[in-house]
């Protein structure tokens, strides 16, 4: 018992130290790629190659005056930070991240908890995440901040759907709705989902970065519209929770899709390890790309793509996949 | 040992503060949460008992009980907009004419 | 006093703690906050109950739906938790509406108290079954056993959607009839935030 609880919190720290330093650097790399991108350099200063610039950044971060405007709910504006960080954080407990392995003579699982709804785990942790973003907006008592949160509300339920429409393919090929069980399923490049559900993994793709609020379906920040959207009126750390919570997103939505479509930590010569991070890294790489690529899109666009275009294909993919699975 | 009247305990518990909530309050949003809070109350019943009776069947009369609380929600949030631009208020109280 | 046992206090308190103050609170905002906090509870106890894929459901539908479609419609009035609720009720329908409340309380503490107490020895949930309430058993009932009340239910969702566009629709479709945009709800969304 003592045993299990041990090596349970072990597994938590790890995995939460792990991600917390993956959001730091995915920070870094975010604006090392769009500076490439867009023909500059990036940060330099900070340690060789600007490799400290994140830590930099957080101590800027945190020696900012805290202001609490006037007008906001103080409790709730307090609390929604941290709702829209917990949940991103939460994801990678069912994600796995390597073979089990051996370790003082007994058999250690890569996976901070191998549930066997996993999916759908995933799919409840997923819709809380709307809830920092909407108390945020709500609570902040701001025109601005208003807008921001009622636009990524309604966006984020949009959106919604066709994600689990999406992930729902997957789980009708795999017949499994353990993460563990469906890495197992794709050991070879061949097996990988992704060659099963093509149309799946473009609507899960697109959705994801709906989920996620990244250009070019930033809505609710929307810089030159909403001044910064449902975190206008927030500074410091709190700022730095946000913003913390929006790279934990996307490391989340990343894994669950490598996972799902690419094979998870499966991958020859390198240590399973190595290949999640790289697949992570990979679609991260594809986000940021987006970003440096693609202009906005208009709200009611936004709206009409979601659900005029990528929820009746997500029905079909589901449809057919059914079919095709019954013959 | 948990034992299933616990958990029958916990169910009449939410059930008794959802009805209390809907008899007392004057919200009108508060009150319709408590009326999910009652059919959550009810659900956590049946599953209650379709462990006790070791039945599954429990399980699906509790899923279509959620889709009845969100086609519910659906509604009644709608006609909770319609009125309140029509009176302004979000008192039960002044929604006894049924009629705008 | 077992880990279950733990487990079962802590989300049987925190469900009712949240339905408490669900009802007592004034601001809407915090009424939806502590029902999901309850709702969580309450999803914790469904999964000690064998009921996995309920659980999840719950707070999916629940907790990811259906309490950010109540946020979203505050927020979309605008309420604040100030606005006057108006004149309380007449003092008949108050003393009523407390005094048949307090008689309920009554009731439900009697049982309760036979409920602690019961007469018959009961027996504790085993947590052997595995297989039990796992997605699968509930899926094969659902599309084998019970197909027919599972399309009634979803031709009742289609209904309520239908109903809910009608009615919150119409009420835009008469306050914005002159402007030209051709998605009247949207346009009214956007009215009601600039007010």
């Amino acid at each position: 018992m003592l045993e299990i609880v041990l090596i349970s919190s072990l597994k938590v720290v790890v995995i939460m130290a792990a991600v917390l330093t993956g959001c730091a650097y995915a920070t870094y790399m975010e604006r090392k790629v769009v500076a490439r991108l867009q023909h500059r350099v990036g940060p330099t200063y900070a340690g060789p190659y600007g490799l400290l610039q994140p830590i930099a950044d957080a101590v800027k971060l945190i020696f900012k005056e805290d202001i609490v405007p006037n007008r906001v709910e103080r409790i709730t504006w307090g609390l929604a930070p941290l709702v829209s960080f917990v949940p991103a954080l939460l994801t990678f407990i069912v994600v796995p991240f390597g073979a089990d392995i051996e370790l003082f003579g007994r058999q250690i699982k890569m996976v901070g908890s191998d549930l066997n709804i996993g999916i759908l785990f995933i799919l409840a942790v997923t819709s809380l995440g709307v809830y920092g973003i909407v108390l945020a907006g709500w609570s902040s008592g701001s025109k601005y901040s208003l807008m921001g949160g009622i636009r990524s509300s309604a966006q984020m339920i949009s959106y919604e759907v066709g994600y689990g429409l999406s992930i729902i393919g997957v789980i009708l090929v795999a017949n499994t709705l353990s993460l563990r069980e469906l890495v197992e399923q794709q050991a070879s490049v061949g097996d990988w989902f992704i060659w099963r559900q093509p149309l799946g993994f473009i609507l899960y793709l697109t959705c994801a970065i709906a989920e996620t609020n990244r250009l070019p379906f930033d809505m609710p920040e929307a810089e030159s519209e909403l001044v910064g959207g449902y975190h206008t009126e927030y500074s410091s750390m709190r700022f730095a929770m946000f913003f913390m919570g929006e790279y934990a997103n996307m490391l989340a939505v990343s894994a669950v899709g490598a996972t799902l479509f690419f094979g998870g930590w499966q991958g020859p010569y390198l240590p399973p390890v190595v290949w999640f991070i790289l697949k992570v890294f990979m679609f991260m790489f594809f986000y940021i790309w987006l970003r440096a690529t693609f202009p906005r899109f208009r709200y009611d666009q936004l709206m009409a793509f979601g659900w005029k275009v990528l929820f009746p294909l997500a029905l079909l993919n589901t449809m057919v996949t059914a079919a095709l699975v019954m013959l | 040992m948990v034992t299933i009247p616990a958990f029958l305990i916990v169910a009449v518990v939410l059930f008794g503060i959802g009805t209390v909530g809907v008899m007392i309050s004057r919200n009108i949003i508060i009150l319709f949460m408590c009326v999910e809070l009652m059919l959550n109350a009810a659900n956590l019943a049946i599953i209650a008992f379709s462990r006790a009776l070791n039945v599954v069947d429990g399980h699906v009369i509790v899923f279509l009980v959620l889709t009845v609380a969100a086609a519910e929600a659906a509604v009644g949030l709608a006609m909770l907009i319609t009125i309140y631009r029509n009176r302004e208020t979000m008192n039960i109280d002044r929604f006894s004419i049924l009629k705008w | 006093m077992n880990l279950d046992t733990i487990i079962f206090a802590i989300s049987a308190v925190v469900a009712v703690f949240g339905a408490v103050m669900m009802i007592g609170q004034r601001n809407p905002v915090a009424s939806v906050l502590y029902m999901i906090v309850s709702l969580v509870a309450q999803a914790v106890l469904y999964i000690q109950l064998g009921a996995l894929f309920l659980g999840a459901v719950l707070i999916i539908v629940y907790a990811g739906a259906i309490m950010v479609l109540f946020l979203f419609v505050i927020m979309l009035l605008n309420l604040r938790g100030r606005e006057d609720l108006g004149a309380g009720s007449p003092l008949v329908s108050k003393v009523t509406k407390f005094v048949v409340a307090g008689l309920f309380v009554l009731e439900l503490g009697f049982v309760v108290w036979s409920g602690v107490f019961p007469d018959s020895g009961s027996t504790g949930i085993q947590s052997s079954a595995s297989e039990f309430g796992s997605v699968k058993v509930v899926a094969e009932l659902i599309f084998m056993k019970y197909l027919y009340p599972f399309e009634l239910a979803s031709i009742l969702l289609l209904a309520a959607i239908v109903g809910a566009v009608v009615m919150a629709g119409r009420a835009a479709v008469t306050e914005t009839d002159e402007s030209d945009d051709d998605d009247p709800v949207k346009e009214q969304t956007v009215d009601e935030v600039h007010d």
